[in-house]
């Protein structure tokens, strides 16, 4: 993550983002111990050189309802150690939460509890 | 433009800021250019039939090959990673791809409209509801993760590049987005 250290300076242009996009295939079938409803799942965060500390942490306080103490904390644990577990549950609640860091920018993950 | 200000407080606080002509462009320029982006990946997928009956869309189950698509719509698990499932998690993936991917570029799409619809095209005020600068934040922020994707930023990049590297010219504009989503976070958050 970064600090926020722009500037509001002029001299703005233009940049080409391209889009190639693939046809996808079917979805596989899921093995058992992938959807078993009986170990918790993780919801991973990591980190990324674009997102900023402040954003990261507004984004943990508004999804998860965390404090900013808190919200801090694991966010400056993803900046400093990479990633950081930011919830926790059934497989559920963790794939939404993914969904809604992914629709906040954030790189998430979800696995198994080890 | 300068910071965004705050008035007035809870639902009924609006936040404030004033584009000038160029920055009201390149923000709907590049807001623009994101949503071109999903709404191909999202027509490039083939909808069957039973889609078609009960408006369930099914998204794709691999990851897009562009490497900026690939970021603003990730994978759901990491293989490779400590605590990675293999080629297990990668059915993981596939499988949480189809189903979220369609609701993803759906919320990316709507932020972006949302800018669209409160940015004047030539510039002047801007007037947000919180709803308003909450999309304001993302598609902001999904223009800075495309740009710093295409840019390939790093945590550690100095704030001006040698004048040679082709990427000179366009790191104002990343600086500049950067500086708008931190200013509005500052007045959001108190």
């Amino acid at each position: 993550m970064r600090r926020a250290t722009g500037s509001s300076s002029a001299a703005l242009r233009l940049p080409a983002l391209s889009a190639p996009v693939e046809p996808a295939p079917t979805v596989e079938e899921l093995p058992d111990e992938l959807v078993g409803a009986d170990t918790p799942w993780q919801t991973i965060v990591w980190n990324d050189p674009v997102n900023l500390m402040s954003y990261v942490t507004y984004v943990f306080q508004k999804i998860f309802g965390y404090d900013k103490q808190k919200a801090t904390a694991l966010m400056m644990d993803v900046h400093q150690k990479g990633r950081a577990t930011v919830s926790s549950g059934s497989r559920e609640k963790v794939e939404g939460d993914v969904a809604k860091l992914h629709a906040a920018g954030l790189w998430a993950t979800m696995q198994r509890s080890s | 433009m300068r910071a965004w200000k705050r008035h007035g407080r809870g639902e009924r606080a609006r936040y404030v800021a004033v584009l000038d002509p160029a920055e009201a462009s390149v923000l709907r320029g590049l807001v623009g250019q994101v949503d071109d982006m999903l709404s191909g990946r999202a027509d490039e997928v083939p909808q069957d039939e039973l889609a078609e009956l009960t408006g369930i869309r099914t998204g794709p189950s691999t990851a897009p090959d562009d490497p900026v698509l690939s970021r603003l719509l990730p994978d759901f698990h990491r293989p490779d990673a400590e605590g990675g499932a293999g080629a297990d998690g990668a059915a993981l993936s596939a499988a949480m791809r189809s189903v979220h991917e369609p609701e993803l570029i759906a919320a990316k799409r709507d932020a972006v409209a949302t800018v669209l619809g409160s940015c004047p095209g030539g510039g002047g005020r801007v007037e947000l509801t919180v709803p308003q600068a909450e999309a304001w934040l993302s598609a902001v922020n999904d223009v800075r993760l495309a740009l710093g994707t295409a840019l390939e930023v790093t945590e550690d990049m100095p704030d001006q590049l040698p004048p040679d590297d082709p990427r000179t010219d366009h790191l104002p504009v990343y600086h500049w987005l950067t500086w708008l989503q931190d200013s509005l976070l500052t007045v959001l958050l108190p």
